[in-house]
């Protein structure tokens, strides 16, 4: 029976060559010139790769490009129109011309017909595309001719032009056919810089430099975004020298700080992180307890210790960067106890049994729920409930399902986050508008004021860049005085890169960023050094 | 392994006699099991609370108006009675259609189709690995009982047993990818590979199957000594030994053969565990097996994706019964399939 033994060796050492074999190739990165292939990392893989799917709507999608795109500083310059596009005087009309000689990666030509199908495929209902909320505004697009696109709005709509990022898909490869499930979702065609070669779900996109690119042939010739879902398997793929960019948590970037040869860059976001303070619940309709509150909770702490420094205090929603943010909302970033503690006092909210206040008989307490799957929200949630312990109220936290949330949203605070970079009109216009009251997300608090609502309509009405500052700044200080949110922090995205490479220009991010919108916004301008 | 001289009476051909019959009868039955497990997914699916619409945007969820959820709701029909939905799955199903997956946003064969393949390789390795590993190391511990290899073994055994995969799993990346360079840290192949190569592939494969087979190992390779170290004092060990035959014989012959029938089925039995493990182990090794999908589409209420995952699993351990009892009949003489 020796055979049998020795059978099962010999099969074993075969199984262990088999293995050697496969280490004995490895692949060889092709990176004679150095800077012919970019890797950059992820957790956020798109669903499809169709801007009339969402995919890169508000621009920097590397594949596709939209009438208008932005500049360093989020400023709109033309895109495939030959120059912005303006807005007739009644807020009502767009006209824009396309640049001569666009083609698309399949060589076929860009018209205006590419243009009005794009726009009529997201109106479409039967087209699962939840960007239909934001152009509801659209009544028609035409054109004219093969190189005019006209757009007409059911009313007024200043910041119209902010919305022509969105990506321009051929409508030769899509029409007749049911958008939600074409082929082209997996293999798009653009005018983008780069094409796609392959994507991997789970895996990776693969993306190769437009020879014939409008605005000139990418410095590299491919880009591979890699999809890692883990914070941590990404953070050691990182330092395994996998990747020349990625996008990790403030903690995990911070562990490359010391280390010269990669550089962490805390790119300033327009998102924030606030409480939602709704007018159902009787503690909280009173404006003392709001403003008491406002000025009890440590910002200061919350940026240093739960986001490890990248972020900013938040102390309204138009964030400091935007040329609409008004220079006298600003607070104090750290707590002032006493001062909460006076304006409580003055409106009758006396210290009462175990240090809650009381008032006409009803202690200061809520509960303050938060989306249990997010753990810098808990901390927030957690932070505020500590704060508002120290001037008199106690705040019960509770972490729950969105499914749970969502019914009490009229009566119980919520841990929410919203920011756009873009134009104030974007999210503020529903989230403070009393048309919206009890709406879903949309002003789950029910704060009503006719100076908010009126500054808001203005805002959206006007043309004039001056006037629409001016609401802006109304509505702000509004905002400042009703305290319908408590706002804490503006976060910051956090990205390692390798200190080779070159082209880097971060800008003022949104709340949504994976392949498009990113750090690597401009990845076709990337050069390793 | 052979060993005819064991079976003179009935020949491997005769003990298999009844395959034929078993798996139809096996067949029989699953069409009701799987039925039945389908039925359940769906019912799940009712009791969930999770919208699909919400799921399925994001943080668009929160801009996007209810008129416009509502139209996605009704473009997926998710609204309607659940024996609607069901009763449409079932045909599509019968027409070879899985349906749509909401989640991944591809038809769900094609989920499947570009997934399966990777998670079964990774198991199937790991499998392969596992039980030839076990059943060597298992058989050589109980031979030398007591003595330092078999005591270094256990130790060595429990002390894995108590780690997480996870840890595991990042564990040997930072040895082995980081500290020493010698293998990738994840994916599936070199993220600036042109081309998927078998080679690049099992050089990535490496660490996953390694990782998943050392966390997988401690349970058989302890169950494989026990058995083999009870079965040695068994009368026929005992005569084989007294007869004068070779130690490598009775241990590999005998003893190790009878310790063999129950650890079949148990093997069997412990399938689940370790698909459970491979899900990590994808995790962390970013893998794209069915584990995340699986992941999300459970967290995005995607049941036709979750339907149809659901019924391939099931099928699988249908099949891997059967193929234990097939494999028991043909260990075992006294086992009649037949019968």
């Amino acid at each position: 029976m020796r055979p049998t033994f020795r059978r099962l060796v010999a099969s074993t050492a075969a199984a262990g060559m088999l293995v050697l074999a496969g280490c004995s190739a490895p692949a060889t990165p092709d990176g004679t010139s150095g800077s012919a292939t970019l890797v950059v990392a992820t957790s956020d893989e798109p669903d499809a790769l169709n801007p009339v799917l969402n995919y890169g709507v508000d621009g920097a999608s590397l594949i596709f490009d939209g009438l208008v795109t932005r500049d360093d500083d989020n400023r709109l310059v033309a895109g495939l129109a030959t120059a912005l596009p303006e807005l007739s005087r009644d807020g009502r009309t767009v006209t824009a011309k396309l640049r001569d000689g666009v083609q698309f990666h399949d060589g076929t030509a860009l018209t205006a017909q590419d243009v009005v199908f794009t726009y009529q495929a997201v109106l479409d209902p039967t087209v699962d595309s939840t960007l239909r909320s934001d152009l509801d505004m659209v009544e028609s697009v035409t054109a004219p001719d093969a190189a005019t696109v006209v757009f007409r709005l059911r009313y007024p709509y200043a910041p119209f032009l902010q919305r022509l990022t969105l990506g321009i898909v051929p409508a030769k490869l899509l029409s007749g056919q049911d958008i939600n499930t074409a082929g082209f979702n997996r293999k798009p065609i653009g005018t983008g810089p780069y094409r796609v070669e392959s994507w991997t779900p789970g895996d990776r996109l693969v993306l190769t430099a437009n020879e014939s690119y409008f605005g000139g042939r990418p410095k590299n010739n491919r880009v591979v975004v890699a999809f890692v879902a883990d914070d941590n398997v990404r953070a050691q793929r990182m330092r395994a020298g996998e990747f020349d960019a990625a996008e990790l948590p403030p903690k995990l970037a911070s562990g490359f700080d010391a280390d010269a040869t990669y550089r962490v860059q805390r790119v300033p976001t327009a998102d924030y992180r606030g409480v939602m303070l709704p007018t159902g619940n009787p503690v909280l309709a009173d404006p003392a307890v709001r403003r008491a509150l406002n000025l009890g909770v440590d910002r200061a702490a919350m940026v240093s210790g739960l986001l490890g420094g990248a972020g900013e205090p938040a102390f309204g929603p138009i964030p400091p960067t935007s040329e609409f943010a008004d220079p006298s909302i600003v607070g104090k970033p750290t707590a002032d106890p006493t001062a909460a503690g006076a304006l409580l006092d003055a409106a009758g909210w006396t210290p009462g049994p175990g240090g809650v206040r009381v008032k006409d008989g009803r202690p200061a307490r809520f509960t303050l729920m938060y989306p249990a799957s997010d753990t810098l929200r808990k901390d927030l949630a957690l932070a505020v409930t500590a704060d508002a312990k120290k001037i008199g109220i106690e705040v019960t936290p509770a972490g729950l399902t969105w499914d749970a949330i969502d019914p009490r949203m009229k009566s119980d605070a919520l841990l929410m986050g919203y920011g756009t970079p873009f134009d104030p009109d974007f999210v503020s216009y529903k989230l403070f508008g009393s048309r919206f009251a009890g709406q879903g997300y949309f002003n789950p608090g029910s704060y009503r004021s006719e100076v908010t609502d009126s500054a808001l309509q203005e805002g959206r009405d006007q043309i004039d860049p001056a006037l629409r500052k001016a609401a802006y700044a109304q509505f702000q200080k509004q905002l400042a005085t009703d305290v319908p949110w408590l706002f804490l922090t503006y976060l910051r995205h956090t990205y390692v890169l390798k200190s080779s490479v070159r082209g880097v220009a971060p800008r003022v991010e949104a709340h949504e960023h994976g392949v498009a919108n990113s750090i690597w916004w401009n990845i076709d301008t990337w050069t390793r050094s | 392994m052979e060993h005819r001289h064991l079976d003179p009476v009935v020949s491997r051909s005769g003990r298999l006699a009844g395959a034929g019959a078993v798996v139809r009868r096996r067949l029989l039955v699953a069409v009701p099991v799987l039925a039945a497990t389908s039925i359940g997914m769906f019912a799940l699916g009712a009791a969930s609370p999770v919208d699909p619409a919400k799921q399925y945007a994001g943080a668009a969820a929160f801009t996007a108006s209810e008129e416009n959820l509502a139209q996605l709701r009704a473009n997926w029909g998710v609204d309607d009675p659940l024996p609607v939905q069901y009763l449409r799955w079932i045909g599509n199903l019968v027409q070879g259609d899985l349906g749509w997956s909401t989640s991944r946003h591809e038809p769900v064969a094609a989920v499947l189709a570009a997934r399966a393949g990777w998670t079964l390789l990774l198991i199937g390795v790991t499998l392969a690995l596992v039980l030839v590993a076990s059943l060597l190391l298992g058989a050589l511990a109980a031979y030398r009982r007591g003595g330092l290899f078999d005591r270094a073994l256990r130790t060595a055994a429990y002390a894995v047993e108590s780690m997480p995969v996870f840890w595991l799993g990042l564990a040997a990346i930072a040895v082995f990818a980081l500290a020493l360079g010698w293998l990738p840290a994840g994916g599936l192949t070199d993220v600036t590979a042109t081309s998927t190569s078998w080679a690049d592939v099992a050089h990535h494969l490496i660490l996953p199957v390694g990782v998943l087979a050392v966390s997988q190992a401690p349970w058989f390779v302890l169950f494989v000594r026990d058995a083999v170290a009870e079965s040695l004092r068994d009368d026929h060990v005992l005569a084989a030994r007294a007869r004068g035959l070779p130690g490598r014989t009775v241990l590999f012959g005998h003893a190790l053969r009878t310790a063999l029938l129950p650890f079949l089925t148990l093997v069997g039995t412990h399938l689940p565990e370790l698909v459970g493990g491979a899900v990590l182990v994808e995790t962390v090794f970013s893998l794209p097996g069915l584990g995340a999908v699986t992941v999300a589409a459970a967290l995005g209420s995607d049941f036709p994706l979750l339907a149809a995952i659901t019924l391939v699993t099931t099928a699988v351990v249908l099949a891997a019964n059967l193929a234990t009892d097939l494999a028991y009949a043909a260990a075992d003489p006294r086992v009649r399939l037949d019968g």
